[in-house]
């Protein structure tokens, strides 16, 4: 067995009823593990991007990589964690107790080291929006446990190459 | 002009060459039905039950190559299409199966017979539509065809809401199919073909490996054309049984489990493996750490997510293999390994399939070998399990298309259906349905359209009174505890094909066996059922146990 690989795929695929369902039962019926996925309609209404991070051993990838591009709805699959370089995103919502004024300044500012924004407050709590890389979201959502997470809701990872490839 | 959701479909139909479509009826597909009523071009095979309807399909679709069409009502009808559709994927087999479904404004309300087929299905299929409006069925029905019959072929599902079967709308048929995420790559890359035609050239022990692949895609021509050129020995799968003649000196005959000692040895002993159409299943590999611990591997398939799925390639090669042949073809030639020949002969001589003749008993080796006499010509139909494993032994095929059998899934009462499918597909031609007795009941009530249509269909039951095979691994492997595989309850089979309508004769003294078959014959006017009663217990060998490594084959006689 080689080792375990984390890879993000970008898949391009047709905005059609059921075609989450096929993605999804690729990878469950398989046995291949899902890290994030997320999917949304592109400027062409008629197509939905998906970006889909995943891990396994160099077989299993190439296996996801085979069986995302059988699919009929599939219309373009890109390995882009071997594809070159690309860019990647995630946002978070992070809703934190903010019962205690003092405990809020000092949540503010925390929020200011990472560009989080406010996008929500109330007395006792606020929501705030951060994007980033994993790495980034991770210490942030570490930091924030310490002062007590209501709620947290990522958008999982969205993902393209750099450049003007398509 | 405006038609109907359920005659568009039907106009349809007729516009993708269909002939035949088999069906059970029922309250979510009745529109369509009525629409088939009175059609002469689409001629509708009304069957007793819906897995009988998409196994008849499928075997029509195996015997000539063209998609088998289903057609069954929503709910209960349309999961008891699954096993046949489930049947066809794993094969690989072209097939539309349409379903009704409740009107669109029960969808999703439980209605009465409603189940979200797409769901079912979804793992089984190649593709699925759901149908709401008749605007889409057009479409939808070219879009299902292409998809069922191009690239790797498989079955296609098109689930249509009743309304949309009832309502009307213009009647516009596409011209041609552009599915933009949808492109099948057919042709081989040139610089894979090349490296293929080389290591051939250098191979001191190269062997083909040819499966269904070679069959589906016709190109069994080309395979003979490749396998003579370089006079390279060749093994076909159960799949592919007929691909290369049986009785040609360089078969070495089926690998595998029950395969040939000399199909197996020699892939524990090749330094090329050229796999075409094949999957590399556990069922001919066995032990994927001993199989062909010393070859090099070249992979022609039409799917590449196959390709390196089991075992590691060092060639593969994406495409038609009849396209990707013919080119390779072109680049062969006669190779110069004389001590490898040499040595399969010597295996081949060795350890052929036999068998041990007990007193007075049938031997159901001896029925296959007669049937193989007798028959030798014949479309052959096989169900799963120990009769399946003999009849691919011990009949020589010679043709593609002319042994079906349901090898990915192993579906027990695949075999009568499909026999139906391929008798209609190909009327000039003698269809034997070799059976056992346990899967023969499986699906007996289809008897009953073969008799309707006069089919005359020889049904050749190896009876032994027990589910055979897995008896045999209870033999072997569970202490002889013979949990639910006793079947000496069955009835009499003769007597009920006769309840029937059929002629039902029944065999139980090995000097009985060729007059039978000389019997059956000349019956013509409707199915044949003789019923072979043989010994209980014998056993399928050779045999490489599950797990074990090709070369760890138990050959039975000593």
């Amino acid at each position: 067995m080689s080792k375990e690989e984390r890879h993000i795929f970008s898949v391009l695929v047709e905005n059609r009823f059921g075609v989450l369902a096929r993605v999804a039962g690729l990878f469950s019926g398989r046995g291949f593990n899902i890290d994030s996925l997320n999917v949304a309609e592109t400027h062409d209404k008629s197509i939905s991007h998906m970006t889909l991070v995943t891990h396994g051993d160099a077989q299993i990838i190439e296996q996801i990589y085979q069986h995302l591009n059988r699919l009929i709805d599939v219309i373009e699959v890109k390995d882009l964690t071997t594809a070159g370089t690309h860019v990647e995103r995630e946002l978070v919502l992070i809703k934190v107790a903010t019962d205690d004024p003092q405990k809020r300044t000092e949540i503010l500012q925390v929020a200011e080291v990472f560009r989080g924004r406010v996008i929500d407050m109330k007395p006792a709590s606020l929501v705030l929006e951060i994007t980033g890389d994993e790495g980034k979201l991770k210490a942030a959502i570490d930091i924030f446990n310490t002062y007590g997470i209501l709620e947290l809701s990522r958008t999982g990872k969205v993902a393209m190459m750099r450049g003007a490839t398509k | 002009m405006e038609l109907s959701g359920a005659r568009i479909l039907v106009e349809g139909l007729k516009r993708e060459g269909v002939e035949y479509i088999f069906g059970v009826n029922g309250g979510a597909a009745m529109p369509i039905f009525d629409a088939l009523y009175d059609e002469t071009e689409v001629k509708l095979i009304p069957m007793r039950h819906e897995q009988g309807a998409s196994h008849a399909a499928d075997g029509y679709a195996r015997a000539t190559g063209k998609v088998g069409v289903a057609l069954a009502t929503s709910g209960p009808g349309a999961t008891n299409l699954v096993t046949g559709i489930a049947t066809a994927y794993m094969d690989s087999i072209p097939m539309v199966a349409i379903t009704g479904q409740v009107f669109t404004h029960w969808i999703g309300s439980d209605a009465f017979q409603e189940c979200d087929v797409i769901g079912v299905t979804r793992p089984i299929c190649k593709h699925s539509y759901l149908i709401k409006s008749c605007d889409e069925i057009a479409d939808v029905t070219a879009e299902a065809f292409h998809i069922a019959r191009t690239g790797k072929p498989g079955p296609v599902i098109i689930d249509i809401a009743k309304d949309a079967q009832k309502n009307e709308t213009l009647f516009k048929y596409p011209e041609t199919v552009d599915i933009r995420s949808y492109k099948p790559q057919v042709h081989g890359d040139p610089t894979q073909i090349a490296k293929a035609a080389a290591l051939i050239k250098e191979a001191k022990k190269p062997m083909l490996y040819a499966g269904g692949g070679v069959v589906l895609a016709n190109a069994s021509e080309e395979l003979r054309e490749l396998t003579l050129k370089t006079q390279i020995p060749i093994t076909v799968t159960l799949m592919g049984l007929g691909a290369f003649p049986e009785t040609h000196p360089l078969a070495m005959e089926m690998p595998g489990m029950h395969g040939s000692c000399c199909a197996n040895y020699a892939f524990t002993d090749a330094d090329l493996v050229i796999a075409i159409g094949a999957r590399f299943d556990d069922r001919v590999t066995g032990d994927l750490d001993k199989f062909a611990p010393n070859a090099k591997k070249i992979h022609i398939d039409i799917d590449a997510s196959c390709i390196g799925k089991n075992v590691p390639v060092d060639v593969p090669i994406v495409g038609d293999a009849k396209n990707i042949l013919t080119e390779l073809n072109k680049q062969v030639d006669t190779t110069d390994i004389d001590p490898w020949r040499n040595q399969i002969q010597e295996w081949k001589q060795k350890y052929p399939f036999e068998y041990e003749q007990k007193a007075n008993k049938v031997m159901p080796q001896y029925v296959i070998e007669q049937i193989y006499e007798h028959y030798s010509d014949a479309i052959v139909i096989a169900d799963v399990g120990q009769h399946q494993m003999w009849a691919a032994q011990y009949f020589k095929f010679t043709e593609p298309r002319q042994w079906l059998n349901s090898g990915g899934l192993g579906t027990m009462g695949f075999s009568l259906p499909a026999a139906i499918g391929a008798q209609l597909g190909c009327p000039d031609k003698t269809v034997v349905n070799i059976n056992g007795d346990g899967s023969y009941i499986m699906t007996i009530q289809e008897l009953v359209p073969a008799i309707t249509m006069k089919l005359p269909l020889k049904i050749f039951i190896i009876n032994n009174m027990y589910l055979g095979m897995v008896r045999q691994w209870q033999e072997l492997f569970h202490d002889k505890r013979y949990s639910a595989v006793d079947y000496h309850d069955n009835p009499d089979f003769a007597l009920l094909a006769q309840a029937f309508g059929a002629t039902g004769l029944r065999v139980e003294h090995p000097e009985d066996v060729e007059p039978a078959l000389l019997k059956a014959k000349g019956i013509n006017d409707g199915p044949v059922v003789i019923d072979f009663i043989v010994a209980e217990e014998e056993n399928v060998f050779p045999m490489v146990p599950a797990g074990e490594g090709l070369g760890d084959v138990i050959r039975g006689l000593s």
